[in-house]
């Protein structure tokens, strides 16, 4: 699955969790822009796991503050 | 220079808008005097309690009181120093040698408090690229136990096996494993369904502790916990719990059937480094722990407690955060913290005391009236329980 296809499948995903419709890019922060509070994090995080069969430890997502982030580190979990 | 205490700000503010509107500070009562297990003069006034977690009322436990004073006269106040060092006493090995009985475990290690326990064994057993996956509802000090070490942590949605056995599944192989599980989740009062939940971990190979600080003397046939209750102790690794609750003082332990578990005294960094319990409280808590093996009587009245409490609120028209009573904590779910501060207040007026529970403590942002009954409390105040809530409720408008 290349960078495209994981970007439109996650844009898919984020829909339901973008209650005020922000218009996404790579540099839309969760906690900032969308306003995502720990418990929509969870259960975002764990959209993405279902789809892509991968585990994002709270560890990674320390790391991954915006939408570009995600998509990268979703890419390279692929990959491993 | 910057404030560094500028980030406490909308806190402050939120607390002393609250304080304006004339509520009495709920985070701030002050018990001048306690009469038993169930009554205390709070703020000045006589008061019952329904927010404390001495579940089987061993506080004022004659026995368990002449423990104590005998321990302060022949121990001295305090140990001045580590379990590992000069902290070990007589009492100290009494009170592992309860413990073990009373699970019927092979090894117990008592710690200074529950939290250090949860910190203590977690933060050490999972290390660098071993994984934890745990509750999301989980206790403050699991979360504090995961922060310390340098695992993978996974949560998962609270009570989810689903959830949880996926999470299992896609963990790389040959990874290390421990799976975090409560008993009773303190907030809401309910139960975990261990039996399903530890089968799931077993399948994927992983190692499991269980909480069990808010059922222990309380639930299962010997008051070991919901694992005893569901049948599954003897699959549980590690069993985490506390003497501040039924135990009726201050400590906590874990106890296992590991092979190398004696370990744990020299690699436990909040086992090593602070000071051991005092010589009186582990004379209190090994006393009541033996007592408590023979607690059935209290155990059935407790039940009988939760259950009246449970359905005289709900009759009331009061929301509850179980539709059944599961543990002897019955949560009443408030429309918002104005509303919830201004039914603690009115009850403490009543004359009862409940815990006032709020975000980020509850889940799902939620604000609680925490009750948590006591083997002592007679079936009488459970109906005078009862009448304060009618009351105090139909004044704020909640029912």
């Amino acid at each position: 699955m290349d960078r495209a296809e994981i970007d439109a499948r996650i844009r898919g995903l984020i829909e339901p969790f973008n209650k005020k419709g922000i218009s996404v890019g790579d540099d839309t922060t969760f906690a900032g822009d969308l306003e995502f509070d720990s418990l929509t994090v969870m259960d975002f995080v764990a959209a993405i796991e279902d789809e892509f069969d991968i585990i994002i430890s709270m560890n990674q997502q320390a790391e991954i503050e915006n939408y570009g982030q995600l998509v990268d580190a979703v890419c390279k979990l692929q990959g491993d | 220079m910057t404030d560094l205490f500028s980030k406490f700000d909308p806190l402050i503010q939120q607390r002393e808008a609250l304080l304006a509107s004339g509520v009495e500070d709920p985070f701030n009562l002050v018990m001048e005097k306690v009469l038993s297990p169930t009554r205390a003069i709070c703020n000045g006034r006589e008061t019952i309690l329904l927010g404390t977690y001495n579940y089987m009322g061993m506080t004022f436990d004659p026995d368990v009181i002449q423990a104590g004073k005998d321990a302060l006269d022949n121990f001295g106040a305090g140990t001045t120093g580590s379990r590992v060092l000069n902290g070990t006493y007589q009492g100290h090995k009494e009170c592992e040698e309860a413990l073990k009985d009373f699970y019927g475990m092979d090894h117990a290690m008592v710690f200074s408090t529950g939290y250090q326990a949860n910190l203590g064994i977690i933060s050490t057993i999972a290390g660098k690229d071993d994984y934890i996956v745990l509750d999301i509802d989980s206790h403050a000090s699991i979360w504090d136990g995961c922060s310390l070490g340098n695992a993978q942590i996974v949560p998962f949605k609270h009570n989810d096996i689903d959830a949880m056995g996926k999470r299992l599944r896609r963990i790389p192989e040959g990874a290390g494993k421990l799976v975090v599980l409560e008993g009773v989740y303190s907030m809401l009062g309910d139960i975990a369904p261990l039996k399903d939940m530890i089968a799931v971990a077993r399948k994927y190979d992983a190692m499991v502790l269980v909480d069990e600080a808010h059922s222990m003397g309380f639930i299962g046939p010997n008051g070991r916990g919901v694992a005893e209750e569901q049948g599954v102790l003897d699959q549980v690794d590690f069993v985490i719990g506390t003497f501040s609750k039924s135990v009726g003082t201050v400590g906590g332990f874990c106890v296992s059937n590991h092979p190398k578990f004696e370990i744990m005294r020299l690699v436990c960094r909040p086992y090593v480094f602070t000071a051991s319990l005092p010589p009186s409280v582990v004379a209190t808590a090994a006393t009541s722990i033996r007592k408590l093996m023979h607690g059935g009587a209290k155990r059935a009245h407790l039940w009988e407690n939760s259950r009246t409490l449970h359905g005289g609120l709900k009759a009331l028209g009061f929301e509850l955060g179980t539709g059944e009573p599961q543990s002897a904590i019955i949560a009443v779910i408030m429309p918002d913290l104005e509303r919830g501060a201004a039914m603690w207040e009115a009850l403490l007026k009543e004359g009862l005391y409940v815990n006032l529970a709020r975000p980020p403590a509850t889940p799902a942002n939620m604000t609680l009236l925490r009750c948590s009954l006591c083997a002592e409390h007679s079936a009488e105040q459970v109906q005078t329980i009862l009448g304060m809530f009618e009351r105090a409720g139909k004044a704020v408008g909640i029912v």
